[in-house]
């Protein structure tokens, strides 16, 4: 056996035995996912086991450095964990911004000690982040934030608000962009620094959305001191980092796995016909010209993987699997509701389970605005890949 | 599999590049459409594209051929399709090749393959009866006469029908319009008695014909593949063809952008290039977007074709995505270049008149969509 072959078999082993039974069954939303962090109530022993057990082993960063709390796994090793968790369905053991937007961000930029500080604690779930990116006056045009990080020698004094941030009130730390200094480009003067939610004059406000839920949340800063041991990257030079962590939440955005194929829950919902097909044959038709975009669409992550290992550099065809993978989901839960016609619009009750074809309907209206609209990524393309003047 | 190109197809792709800018540009279809040419192509460019290999493509190496696959063959029809270079490629060298492959003997491969190869033989399809790509509809009939076999009925949108030396024609020989059991498919050569070749003009100053036959009567060696299971038999190759049909419309859609792209980067209006303004650079972000959306999904099956996938979904998806995006590119070209666009004189008026004439042939966005629900079973 290949040196591959042997960790697939261990592996497959290793997650029949360690994997609990309720954690093989589909999730049902962010409910059910297992967030971690100093104020995260687990679900279930279950869930808690679950994610102890692969946090022991590293799997739930499967291919950072064991050193931080890593699985030191190979891109190929990954693979085939990925793959295991598929055939058994396991849901992962932890969602988390940690890693996928923070993290390597500071495997990239960090020093030694700061990602030995705080990459195992994500790993291991106990903290949980969140990001400190948008205001009120900086949405589309980030690169205007005016939160302002005063200069005291060993710290800094920071004043502002911050706008969307998912998960504030839940969150234990927050990675921010602030401002060190306000002369020269706006680009320029922008540092990425990480601090702890619960000090001194952080406060967050919860902001009800149009699907009913709160996800986001309004931060304020007030004269909050921040360790310039915190800074990650250099001073003034944040926007690098800043840029390169958003190219990982575009790709990451884009590419959310595999849903339910379209097809199968209108023939859940709707049954077939004697010949086999949808009886709604002009819904049929829109579900086909949507699952040949979602379809095209999987192949072009696939295709943007290997470019990328065969040394293609990615760069700004992430903003087009952005732009285009949000797109999709969009009209895939506007799909979903038509497919469940007046059932699917319902906002409470159990039947409805609560009202989530709807409301999950909704979420998705922000994803071709958080993480840079459609537009600004359709502007990105304009100007790096497609060459057009600004 | 990578879903990239490996080296030698790289080299291939870089080649076909090449070859079809300097010796088939666009120029060169402009010339065959204005002087009416009675070929419709080049036979300079035949013989020289034969000798590149390019006629053989499908073919096997012992049949003369160069065995590049699905991948090699769509790789070359995306060249073609920036160029809109005219040859009987497709029609010869791509669905006749393909069909042969999957249903003929081993002597009648032995016969017609190496020529295919060598281009000293066109062999056309004949397989559409009506406006719309329905082969189970067939209706043309052979009927079993003495040792062979008489043809009477009648074929549309033949590819490269007028220039052909001979025909791959699907005849019913049981059963009714409708049942895909039932279809056989005959070669028969040009010039046979009660064959009526017309040629069609069509939007694309391309070589189409309509057959008429009149009780054409050929020998029982030429029913090529089953008697009565020819749908079955040739579904597989008409699927090979219908993703390289697919990669040519692919190179059309690129091309559109590419020029589209340039001409909004020099046009000048209210003082500026009107590539700066943000309502067209975002249309030419899109269609970006969708063509490169559209090229993994013809890589994707472009490989199943080659190493065993389930060619028929991949076929659908790849010629529905293709169709979508070459009638999007091609409009918005046209649109994006303004008044100059809607000119014979600009050449970017060619590109929507073969695009829409490949979305027609071997089955439109919308035939291909029902196909895609149906293999997914709804």
């Amino acid at each position: 056996m290949t040196d591959l072959e042997t960790f697939r078999s261990e592996t497959r082993a290793w997650l029949e035995e360690n994997c609990p039974a309720s954690m093989r069954t589909p999730m049902r939303g962010d409910d059910d996912a297992c967030w971690g962090g100093r104020k995260f109530k687990f679900a279930s022993d279950d869930q808690k086991t679950w994610l102890d057990r692969m946090a022991s082993r590293g799997w739930t960063v499967p291919t950072w450095p064991t050193e931080y709390g890593g699985g030191g796994l190979s891109k190929d090793e990954a693979k085939i964990l990925a793959a295991e968790m598929r055939r058994i369905k396991a849901r992962s053991p932890l969602t988390s911004f940690g890693i996928w937007m923070l993290g390597p961000a500071l495997l990239k930029f960090g020093t030694h000690e700061q990602k030995l500080e705080h990459l195992p604690k994500i790993a291991r779930g106990e903290i949980r982040w969140c990001q400190g990116y948008s205001e009120p006056n900086a949405g589309s045009d980030l690169a205007s934030l005016a939160t302002k990080a005063e200069d005291q020698g060993d710290h800094w004094i920071v004043n502002g608000q911050k706008v969307w941030t998912s998960y504030a009130d839940q969150a234990d730390w927050i990675f921010c962009l602030v401002r060190t200094d306000n002369t020269g480009t706006k680009h320029h003067g922008i540092s990425f620094v990480l601090f702890d939610m619960e000090s001194e004059g952080v406060s967050t406000k919860p902001i009800k959305l149009i699907s009913g839920n709160s996800p986001f949340c309004e931060t304020f800063f007030d004269d909050v001191k921040v360790l310039k041991s915190n800074l990650v990257g250099e001073e003034n030079k944040g926007w690098t980092i800043a840029k390169y962590l958003l190219t990982h939440e575009r790709t990451g955005i884009s590419d959310m796995g595999m849903p339910t194929p379209l097809n199968m829950l209108a023939k859940d919902k709707l049954g077939t016909n004697e010949d086999g097909k949808l009886p709604e044959s002009m819904l049929r038709h829109q579900i086909a010209e949507h699952e040949i975009d979602a379809a095209s669409f999987v192949f072009t992550l696939e295709r943007a993987k290997d470019e990328a290992k065969a040394g293609g550099d990615m760069g700004a065809f992430s903003s087009m699997l952005k732009y285009y993978g949000t797109e999709l989901n969009k009209q895939r839960h506007e799909l979903i509701v038509k497919t469940n016609g007046s059932d699917g619009l319902e906002w409470e009750g159990q039947y409805s389970n609560e009202g989530d074809i709807a409301r999950s309907w909704l979420r998705t209206k922000a994803n071709s605005i958080e993480g840079g609209t459609s537009e600004v990524q359709l502007n990105i393309i304009s100007k790096r890949i497609l060459d057009l003047p600004a | 599999m990578a879903l990239i190109l490996n080296e030698e197809q790289q080299l291939l792709k870089e080649s076909a590049d090449g070859f079809f800018a300097e010796k088939a540009p666009i120029s060169q279809l402009r010339e065959l459409r204005d002087s009416r040419s009675e070929t419709g192509f080049s036979e300079a460019l035949w013989n020289e594209m034969a000798e590149m290999g390019f006629a053989g493509l499908l073919v096997d190496e012992d049949n003369g051929g160069t065995d590049f696959g699905v991948m090699g063959a769509g790789i070359v029809a995306e060249a073609m399709g920036r160029t809109l270079s005219a040859s009987p490629y497709l029609a010869s060298g791509v669905i006749s090749a393909s069909v042969i492959k999957a249903a003929a003997s081993d002597a009648q491969k032995a016969n017609l393959l190496p020529a295919i190869a060598s281009g000293e033989k066109i062999i056309a399809l004949a397989i559409d009866e009506n406006a719309h790509h329905r082969p189970e509809s067939t209706a043309l009939k052979a009927t079993a006469d003495g040792d062979g076999y008489v043809l009477s009925g009648m074929k549309t949108f033949v590819c490269d029908g007028h220039v052909a030396d001979a025909y791959l024609v699907l005849a019913r020989t049981s059963g009714a319009p409708g049942d895909t059991s039932g279809l056989s498919v005959f070669l028969v050569e040009k010039g046979a008695g009660g064959l009526i070749v017309d040629r069609t003009v069509m939007t694309d100053s391309r070589n189409w014909a309509k057959l008429t036959f009149e009780g054409v009567r050929v020998g029982a060696d030429a029913l090529v593949g089953p008697l009565d299971g020819a749908f079955d038999a040739i579904e597989p190759a008409l699927d090979r063809a219908r993703i390289i049909v697919a990669a040519e419309l692919l190179g059309i859609a690129q091309e559109c952008l590419d020029r589209t792209v340039e001409y909004l980067r020099e046009r000048k209006q209210f003082g500026t290039v009107i590539g700066s303004f943000q309502g067209l650079q975002h249309r030419a972000s899109h269609l970006f977007s969708e063509i490169e959306v559209t090229r993994s999904a013809v890589l994707k099956a472009m490989q199943a074709a080659d190493t065993g996938g389930d060619v028929r979904w991949f076929a659908s998806l790849a010629k529905a995505k293709a169709c979508k995006t070459a009638e999007l590119a091609t409009n918005e070209a046209i649109q994006m270049h303004g008044g100059i666009g809607m000119t014979d004189e600009f050449d970017i008026g060619f590109f929507i008149k073969r695009a829409r004439i490949l979305q027609t042939f071997l089955g439109d966005f919308n035939y291909h969509a029902d196909r895609f629900a149906a293999c997914s079973s709804y």
